[in-house]
């Protein structure tokens, strides 16, 4: 959060001034002095790149990602030929074996819609968590106990098999919604599904914390100065969320990464030939034996992109500690 | 004679705080009588004393006076208005004449919030307009308890326990309230600490003309600092006086009890006193005992302590007691043994 006033005082020419860093400042001073983090941010920063112009990288390189080259096929079963399936200058990780398909392209597509997903299946959990959560522990009382017993039952849920056996009627009924059949409603049910069994985490994290900081004394001493509901709200309690808020969102988006993957290749995914990461990784499989370059490529990739944020998570929460060393 | 009105009269205020079981359907099994039918006068620019040992709701009553707890019933009066009855609008506004410092100088400042945004925050919240700018308002007020006024962009945590009890000074007298409830300001500090923060309340009164309800349980804390002291046993009051005359001439048998457990800095006095040991512990205040309170621990209780519940009378003037049997004129100091059988020499 922005803070206004950073000279709320005029002081005597004479004296230094000592000049205060807000915690956002000090916080990011921490991130950047910490080798990991940047390292981090910097995968992270480059595949959110190659994913937003992957059209842009593809026509520069000249490949496609739904253009078929049988002719660079062995014969007898259509594996790719040539060394690590087929890497080679025009196509630089190599071929889908039966279509000869390229791999780089589909990959850069699949980014776009792995982190799409993800990103806005974590915004969407985030947003709702932290609303319910404050609800939850601002409220007590009925309401409190209402909203907790809702996070126990959604929690409750066996995910996998609710999922795999709602995904389709839940796919009809958003495109009954005037959504595009296909692929569009297909994601648009991922980003649900993920988002309603996700939120619930969050949800009891932010309810726990308000229910703990609500007791603490500065909130009795806001409420003694005249403060409103609403000002003890964003003013006091808010800010000492955000480092949950942030760290969780670290926590989520790799895992709804993970998850996404997971669950294309339980088939639950985007329509072929569309690709993801998951859905790479799902028709990699079948041919580890023979060709376990093309299985590796998707998997790199989603290892980087979840390692990086569970370390860029880690590197946040030591930054954002107002309790840690001075710097 | 003038006839100066009190800055705040309490009269029979209760707080119950409701025992409720049952998870969804809950329902209410008993009552933690806090506070137990208190009456007291506060007078402006005077210090009031509350004592008491722990959980004998002194600083529920402390809360409750500034309507940061609701009462259960009792009124308060607080410069001729009565505090419950008034609406949360004209409560708000109300608030700028009563402040609260709070025990816990760490829990009581937003980690994330700095120092300048902390003092300034009882002019924003009141929509005052200080003369000459926030800015050198929050200086000023910095300066005045103690702080350096540079340090007003620094968190809570660059502070040591003294300086963010000074920060709370500063935010409680921000606004000039006539009546600062002190719930147990200096018992989190060091001793050396405490005398300047002493020292540096009394000054702020002197300087405002403050009055303040200062609730501890170190007797000799309150006697530097009290004009009268009220002494609360399990949510009642059992004897108010004038600090000296309360310090000398106990009355009520728990105020001896508290007299003689403060230590004596003189070896010789300290080995030789008497002091008396109250034997077993506090009764829960959700089924505190019938007659007098203090009947299960006094050594003088009789049948009529059992089953009458003494009411807080007048003995002498501005000194009240609420005894069936008080040690009247009894002792002079209280290096003097009275009476009784449960003493140890």
């Amino acid at each position: 959060m922005a803070r206004k006033n950073n000279d709320v005082l005029e002081v005597p020419q004479s004296v230094t001034v000592t000049v205060g860093r807000t915690l956002t400042q000090i916080a990011w001073l921490r991130l950047r002095r910490d080798r990991v983090a940047k390292v981090c941010m910097a995968i992270l920063i480059f595949i959110a790149f190659i994913a937003i112009f992957a059209p842009l990288i593809c026509n520069v390189l000249k490949i496609d990602p739904y253009e078929f080259n049988s002719a660079l096929l062995s014969d007898d079963g259509g594996l790719p030929s040539g060394r690590f399936g087929g890497v080679s200058l025009a196509h630089p990780l190599g071929i889908e074996p039966l279509t000869g398909r390229d791999i780089l392209a589909r990959l850069l597509y699949g980014s776009r819609i792995s982190l799409f997903i993800a990103v806005t299946a974590t915004a969407i959990t985030v947003v709702t968590g932290v609303v319910i959560g404050i609800l939850a522990g601002n409220s007590r009382g009925r309401l409190d106990t209402f909203l907790s017993r809702v996070m126990d039952i959604t929690l409750a849920f066996p995910l996998l098999l609710v999922i795999i056996a709602m995904s389709p009627v839940l796919e009809q009924r958003i495109a009954s919604f005037g959504i595009p059949e296909g692929n569009s409603s297909r994601i648009v049910t991922l980003i649900l599904v993920l988002s309603v069994f996700g939120w619930p985490y969050l949800a009891r994290l932010i309810r726990g914390q308000v229910l703990s900081l609500r007791e603490r004394e500065f909130v009795e001493a806001a409420i003694s100065i005249g403060s409103s509901n609403r000002r003890i709200l964003f003013k006091e309690l808010l800010p000492n969320l955000w480092g949950p808020i942030l760290i969780y969102t670290t926590i989520a988006l790799p895992g709804l990464i993970g998850a996404e993957a997971t669950l294309a290749f339980l088939g639950i995914s985007v329509l072929p030939p569309t690709a993801t990461w998951g859905s790479m990784l799902q028709e990699s499989v079948s041919y580890f034996s023979v060709d376990p370059f093309y299985f590796f490529v998707p998997l790199t990739m989603l290892l980087a992109a979840v390692l990086s944020f569970n370390l860029l998570g880690d590197a946040l929460r030591d930054a954002l500690d107002p309790k840690a060393g001075r710097m | 004679m003038t006839q100066v009105s009190p800055i705040l009269k309490v009269s029979n205020l209760v707080k119950h705080f409701p025992i409720t079981s049952g998870g969804i359907f809950q329902r209410t099994t008993g009552a933690v009588k806090a506070v137990d039918g208190i009456s007291l006068e506060v007078f402006p620019g005077e210090t009031l004393g509350l004592v008491g040992e722990s959980g004998c709701g002194k600083s529920t009553a402390g809360r409750t006076v500034l309507r940061l707890l609701e009462p259960t019933s009792g009124s308060i009066e607080f410069e001729g208005q009565n505090l419950i009855k008034v609406s949360k609008r004209e409560l708000v506004f109300m608030r700028r004449e009563m402040q609260m410092i709070f025990q816990d100088p760490y829990s009581s400042l937003n980690p994330r919030a700095t120092v300048g945004d902390i003092i300034s925050a009882p002019f924003q919240v009141q929509g005052v307009k200080p003369v000459g700018g926030l800015r050198s308002a929050v200086g000023d007020l910095m300066e005045r308890v103690g702080l350096n006024p540079e340090h007003f962009n620094r968190y809570p945590n660059e502070f040591s326990g003294g300086q963010r009890q000074r920060i709370g000074i500063a935010r409680a007298i921000a606004l000039q309230p006539k009546l600062i409830v002190c719930d147990e300001p200096v018992s989190a500090l060091d001793v050396s600490i405490q005398a300047q923060i002493l020292n540096l309340l009394a000054e702020i009164q002197k300087d405002f003309g403050i009055a303040y309800v200062f609730v501890a349980h170190d007797l000799s804390v309150v006697r530097h600092i009290s004009d009268r002291v009220a002494v609360m046993y399990l949510g009642q009051i059992m004897e108010s006086a004038p600090s000296e005359l309360l310090y000398t001439e106990p009355l009520h048998p728990y105020t001896h009890a508290l007299l003689s457990a403060i230590p004596i800095p003189d070896p010789d006095l300290e080995r030789n006193r008497e002091r008396i040991i109250l034997s077993g512990d506090l009764p829960s205040p959700s089924n505190p005992p019938a007659g007098c309170v203090f009947n299960t621990r006094c050594w003088k209780a009789e049948d009529k302590c059992r089953s009458e519940r003494p009411v807080l009378r007048e003995i002498s003037m501005g000194h009240q007691v609420a005894c069936h049997f008080p040690e009247q004129n009894l002792i002079e100091t209280i290096s003097v043994a009275p009476t009784g059988t449960d003493f140890i020499a």
